[in-house]
């Protein structure tokens, strides 16, 4: 694909890696935010060509594993109401809740169908009066414009059968918990390119100054991925704290005018709880009074619904990069890709997940020799 | 064939014009039964074995081992670009039969259909079944049909088993694979999967991307016949290249390890996938085979598969190694090493 290939350059992607062991003169730990980037590390290998010094964390930015049991647990309430057709994104269908997944629901007979947009689910609304049609409405910025576009074209068009499960996160706040907490061992961000192209980076400038971090915005090809750790070690070599975009072809400081309009429009700022982590002040989007009939947690009476966490299950350690996956109790005994405890199994970008599969590989290439 | 074909253009629909639906006196045996049978199978299948209409089958049998095989086909929607699921109901089956080394011969069809299912549709079907069975060289010689109540199936659902004759000294299987040997592929990769998806309901996407829905066992023979030496055949249809790999490592207690440079995949496939955040390794084929030969053999191979009109992008993936038994491994293009992990269920597109 024309202007993607380029950035997949292996002979340009080891001179990148060169240059960065280079620059290298002791450890740092750098965490990359965004779920996207961990998929890509993992996919690609790009952390094996790193220096020995430079620690990857994988960070809270992967929706499906900070989205709490207790909104699942909602959505699976609501799924399997008949008269509803539940829509989601794909990865959220294995998910656990307390007891099952939005699959199970499925087989029980659930109306329960994947979308690429939350438009197509207002398309179903239009197309199905008779029925309730929820979207399940997750993720960070990126994903927020389009759910604010649906809500607001019900709205327009007067669309009674249309509700969105609203949880959406916020990146910045989420930062903030991690360099404030005691545990905390990031030196470095790179932060969610995708998730800037919408906000713009202005929002990290304040962070940068107020922690003494590096934050340098980064995108998903493993020359962007390698760019964006060279530009932070060179920072933290140099003992810089600044915001550095390295990712320009997509993001400007300002962000995306439009699409912060319609936020603005349809969605407040609220507490939020990530699961694992807990309650992080402000760190989320609900939708504002003028929107609230859109509800449907309200809509549907699911605001009740609570959930306890597995209290093996340490997703919440692992994602803010104090405790690696391994190194947790469950991790391959209670908890794996097949019977996740946490969504940080289940997702393909979770750390979890990652290191359940290429740990099984490190460990026999050291048993190898 | 993305459109069900206009049934005023069937050869022999007179008598099926009173029920433009099928009703469920099809699947009773009775007078509907044998008018689907005289007017739309029999025309469509034409051979001798099916002409007696008897309770079985009576065949000849070429000497050799006899290959058997078994596949239902449930695809969503039932015509899709590139082909249909009767294009892949007889297809599938010779791919299976082709991957021991057999030549197909003789497949049967089994049809579910649900009440209302459009005779035009049933027409359409079977025309891709027919057409199917004729590129292949293969007959079908027995079958049946049952009709369900409305909302208890889905339109149509077709079983095709089959058997062929392979020669004695053909010995390929899955646990047959040995360190040393190299893993081909014979084209481009996730095309099937990439246009079912294309067409699905609710994701939608304009694309040019077709199924590659083909029979294979002329390609295996034209194999076979350059080299002797082939250990491991395999059709990667669901769970794609991947799961294919996968099994076959944990079947012969060896890793594989693939260069995803090598892996062929057109433009329009890996933009998709890109876009849907889905890895092509994991996607259908339907007229694509892995083969895994001697070192020495390799060369042949990948020549006799670049000799055959579906084999012009046929690569050298890979090799079976002794260490990490059991595993499936990428080298990646920027000169990592990455897992490729059997999938748990269905790939689920990403988030973002």
């Amino acid at each position: 694909m024309k202007y993607l290939s380029e950035f997949r350059d292996g002979e340009i992607a080891r001179r990148i890696a060169g240059e960065i062991h280079r620059i290298t003169t002791r450890p740092w730990a750098i965490m990359e935010v965004c779920g996207g980037q961990t998929h890509s590390i993992i996919r690609n290998g790009t952390d094996q060509l790193l220096p020995r010094e430079v620690e990857l964390i994988h960070g809270p930015g992967c929706p499906v594993c900070v989205t709490p049991l207790e909104v699942i647990d909602k959505a699976l309430a609501i799924a399997a109401r008949p008269g509803v057709i539940f829509c989601s994104f794909g990865d959220m269908l294995r998910v656990p809740g307390s007891e099952k997944d939005l699959f199970r629901v499925k087989s029980e007979g659930g109306d329960v169908r994947v979308v690429y947009s939350p438009l197509d689910a207002v398309n179903l609304a239009r197309a199905n009066p008779s029925k309730q049609v929820v979207f399940f409405g997750i993720g960070f910025e990126t994903t927020a414009p389009a759910n604010a576009m649906s809500v607001h074209v019900a709205k327009r068009e007067g669309l009674k059968n249309f509700s969105i499960l609203v949880s959406h996160v916020l990146v910045p706040p989420a930062i903030e918990a991690i360099m404030t907490s005691p545990a905390n061992r990031v030196q470095a961000f790179l932060a969610a390119g995708h998730v800037c192209s919408v906000m713009g980076y202005w929002q990290y400038l304040p962070l940068a100054r107020r922690f003494r971090v590096p934050i340098v915005v980064t995108g998903f090809e493993p020359l962007d991925i390698f760019e964006g750790i060279r530009r932070a070690v060179q920072q933290l070599e140099n003992g810089e704290a600044s915001v550095d975009n390295a990712y320009t072809r997509v993001v400007t400081l300002e962000g995306n005018q439009p699409a912060q309009k319609i936020l603005a429009e349809v969605f407040e700022p609220t507490d939020r709880a990530w699961r694992g982590i807990g309650v992080i002040p402000q760190s989320g989007w609900k939708l504002n009074a003028a929107y609230s009939g859109f509800d449907a947690e309200v809509r549907f009476a699911v605001s009740a619904i609570g959930a306890r966490e597995s209290s093996l299950c340490h997703s919440g350690e692992v994602l803010q990069g104090a405790m690696k996956p391994n190194q947790c109790p469950a991790f391959g005994n209670e908890c794996t890709p097949r019977k996740p405890l946490g969504a940080t199994m289940v997702s393909s970008e979770g750390a979890c997940a990652a290191y359940y599969n290429y740990g099984r590989f490190a460990e026999t290439v050291e048993g190898n020799g | 064939m993305a459109d069900p074909p206009d049934f005023n253009n069937w050869t022999c629909p007179l008598a099926l014009r009173d029920y433009p639906n099928i009703v469920i006196g099809h699947g009773g045996g009775g007078k509907l039964s044998a008018e689907l049978v005289e007017h739309l199978f029999l025309p469509a299948f034409r051979n001798e074995a099916l002409e007696n209409l008897g309770d079985s089958a009576v065949l000849h049998l070429p000497p050799g081992r006899l290959a058997f095989s078994t596949d239902s086909f449930v695809v969503r929607p039932l015509f899709f670009p590139g082909g249909s699921i009767g294009d892949l109901a007889v297809n599938g089956t010779v791919n299976d039969l082709a991957m021991s080394g057999a030549t197909p011969l003789y497949l049967s069809a089994g049809f579910i259909l649900e009440e209302g299912f459009p005779m035009a549709s049933l027409a359409g079907v079977v025309e891709g079944m027919a057409r199917a069975a004729q590129a292949a060289g293969v007959r079908i010689v027995t079958g049946d049909t049952k009709v369900v109540e409305r909302g208890h199936g889905d339109g149509c659902y077709i079983n095709t088993s089959g058997f062929g004759i392979l020669p004695g000294h053909v010995r390929i299987g899955p646990a047959m694979a040995q360190p040393g040997d190299v893993v081909l592929v014979s084209g481009t990769v996730g095309d099937h999967g990439m246009a079912i998806m294309s067409v699905r309901e609710g994701l939608e996407f304009d694309t040019l991307i077709e199924s590659d829905c083909a029979p294979l066992h002329t390609m295996v023979r034209a194999i076979l016949d350059a080299t002797p030496r082939v250990h491991v055949l395999r059709d990667p249809t669901r769970g794609g290249v991947a799961s294919s790999l996968n099994e076959i490592a944990a079947k012969s207690n060896a890793g594989i390890v693939i260069d995803e440079r090598n892996l062929p995949v057109t433009p329009a496939v890996q933009a998709a996938c890109d876009l849907l955040g889905l890895d092509p390794v994991y996607v259908a084929n339907e007229g694509k085979l892995l083969a895994i030969v001697a070192p020495e053999a390799a060369d042949a191979a990948l020549a006799a598969m670049q000799a055959h009109p579906l084999g012009r992008n046929a690569a050298i993936l890979g090799e079976v190694t002794a260490q990490r038994p059991g595993m499936l491994l990428a080298r990646t293009p920027i000169g990592g090493t990455r897992v490729i992990p059997m999938q748990i269920g269905e790939q689920l597109p990403r988030i973002c």
